[in-house]
């Protein structure tokens, strides 16, 4: 299989693509079938708990196969290397909106940050453009937009996208315009990169498809454990925690909530897809929208890791304003949305 | 890791083809930078980034250790 996936990938893909069309069709019947199967009494409490579970697990994954899939070939055709050269020299304004959207679709990972800080920093990119950019690449993540999309439906996915954009841009530009060049690390200035003996090599179809493929095989083998035991989490208060369990704690008329959540969501660490399940849970028990969603940016936008990478390049007091004005944005949204809804 | 895969790899394929060369990772930041990678791993040969945020096959290592060589 593996072999054929190498060797073909082309046509693997179309294969492939049946084959998941055709089992995403079949999962509630599945399910059901299964559920008919142990013999359990449907609508006792473990019986839709199970139901919960044979059925989302699958669901999940297949979304999630489907657009790393997808994410890993649109990729191909963004390198950090293009994007930095697309925001060299940018103002202030239009650099920041450019940068944030960029953010979504150039292949980045917190590993990284480093290299393409001072990548950016050295090609002329403003601090405040860069800033928008390192905020939007780990926030708007194609596995957490499109997870939302298939579990709350487009409207869910959509506000996270353009909310994550607004404060991308809103905090890249205010750290802009707060004039903190010397507060990056005196050292960053003084690379001078011998960049220009690197060559861009054009990728084929072939070689865009293949890399789709490995997407999916580093991807998914990584984050399977979190969906189950997140999905598990999910199962289990499905079943048997009272519906409105957490109006209280993380309702609307709870003011606290929002900053309380950030301030919990910051420290914690999780992917896009082990954070996805838990929101499912908190939203379905009576949670209201601005909080969770100012719960799931705080996890996945701002990391205690990335920051502490981040200090190799940025002063003290540089970390502090990205942290702070990062949440600040984080908790505007939040009330905004508990506001609205 | 991706880097320890690379290395790996990178190993198998000059023993694959015989060639001699000191391998060594570089983890410095300012050094990687320096050579203008902007996604980690990365492969430098002889001063000259070969891969940037990738971990491509053995094989493929040994077409780029190649078209190094005869360069």
């Amino acid at each position: 299989m593996i072999k054929f996936i190498d060797q073909h990938p082309i046509s693997a893909t179309v294969i492939l693509t049946g084959l998941w069309i055709t089992l995403y069709a079949a999962l509630q019947p599945l399910a059901d079938a299964f559920i008919s199967i142990t013999g359990l009494t449907s609508g006792e409490h473990l019986t839709e708990a199970l139901r919960f579970f044979v059925f989302e697990v699958p669901k999940v994954l297949l979304l999630l196969t489907l657009v790393v899939f997808v994410v890993g070939i649109v990729r191909t055709y963004f390198s950090p290397e293009r994007t930095r050269k697309l925001l060299g020299g940018k103002s202030l304004f239009a650099g920041n909106v450019l940068a944030s959207m960029l953010g979504i679709v150039t292949p980045f990972c917190s590993c990284s940050a480093i290299p393409l800080f001072i990548g950016f920093v050295e090609a002329g990119v403003p601090l405040g453009v860069t800033f928008s950019f390192l905020i939007a690449a780990p926030m708007i993540n194609e596995i957490a937009v499109v997870l939302l999309f298939g579990l709350f439906g487009w409207q869910t996915a959509f506000l996270y996208m353009s909310t994550g954009l607004l404060i991308a841009i809103t905090a890249g530009y205010v750290i802009g315009r707060l004039k903190v060049e010397h507060l990056v690390e005196d050292w960053v200035y003084q690379i001078h990169s011998n960049a220009a003996v690197m060559e861009e090599i054009v990728p084929s179809f072939r070689d865009r498809i293949q890399s789709g493929f490995g997407a999916v095989k580093d991807i998914v083998a990584k984050v399977w454990p979190y969906l189950l035991l997140g999905i598990g989490v999910g199962a289990g208060i499905h079943g048997y925690v009272p519906e409105n369990f957490m109006a209280g704690l993380m309702g609307k008329s709870a003011w606290w909530s929002v900053p309380a959540a950030v301030l919990i969501g910051v420290p914690l660490y999780s992917n896009a897809a082990g954070i996805i399940p838990i929101v499912h849970a908190l939203l379905e028990k009576g949670a209201s929208l601005g909080t969770t969603l100012a719960f799931m940016m705080a996890v996945i936008g701002l990391s205690l890791p990335e920051t502490i990478i981040l200090r190799k390049v940025l002063k003290m007091p540089l970390i502090f304003i990205f942290v702070g004005v990062v949440a600040g944005g984080i908790i505007f949204v939040g009330y905004f949305f508990n506001f609205v809804y | 890791m991706n880097c320890q895969t690379l290395f790996k790899r990178t190993e198998e394929a000059l023993r694959e083809l015989h060639i001699e060369a000191i391998l060594e990772k570089e983890t410095d930041f300012q050094k990687i930078a320096f050579y203008g990678i902007m996604r980690t791993p990365g492969l430098v040969i002889d001063e000259k980034v070969a891969i940037s945020g990738s971990v491509p096959t053995v094989e493929k290592i040994k077409d780029i250790l190649l078209t190094h060589q005869s360069a």
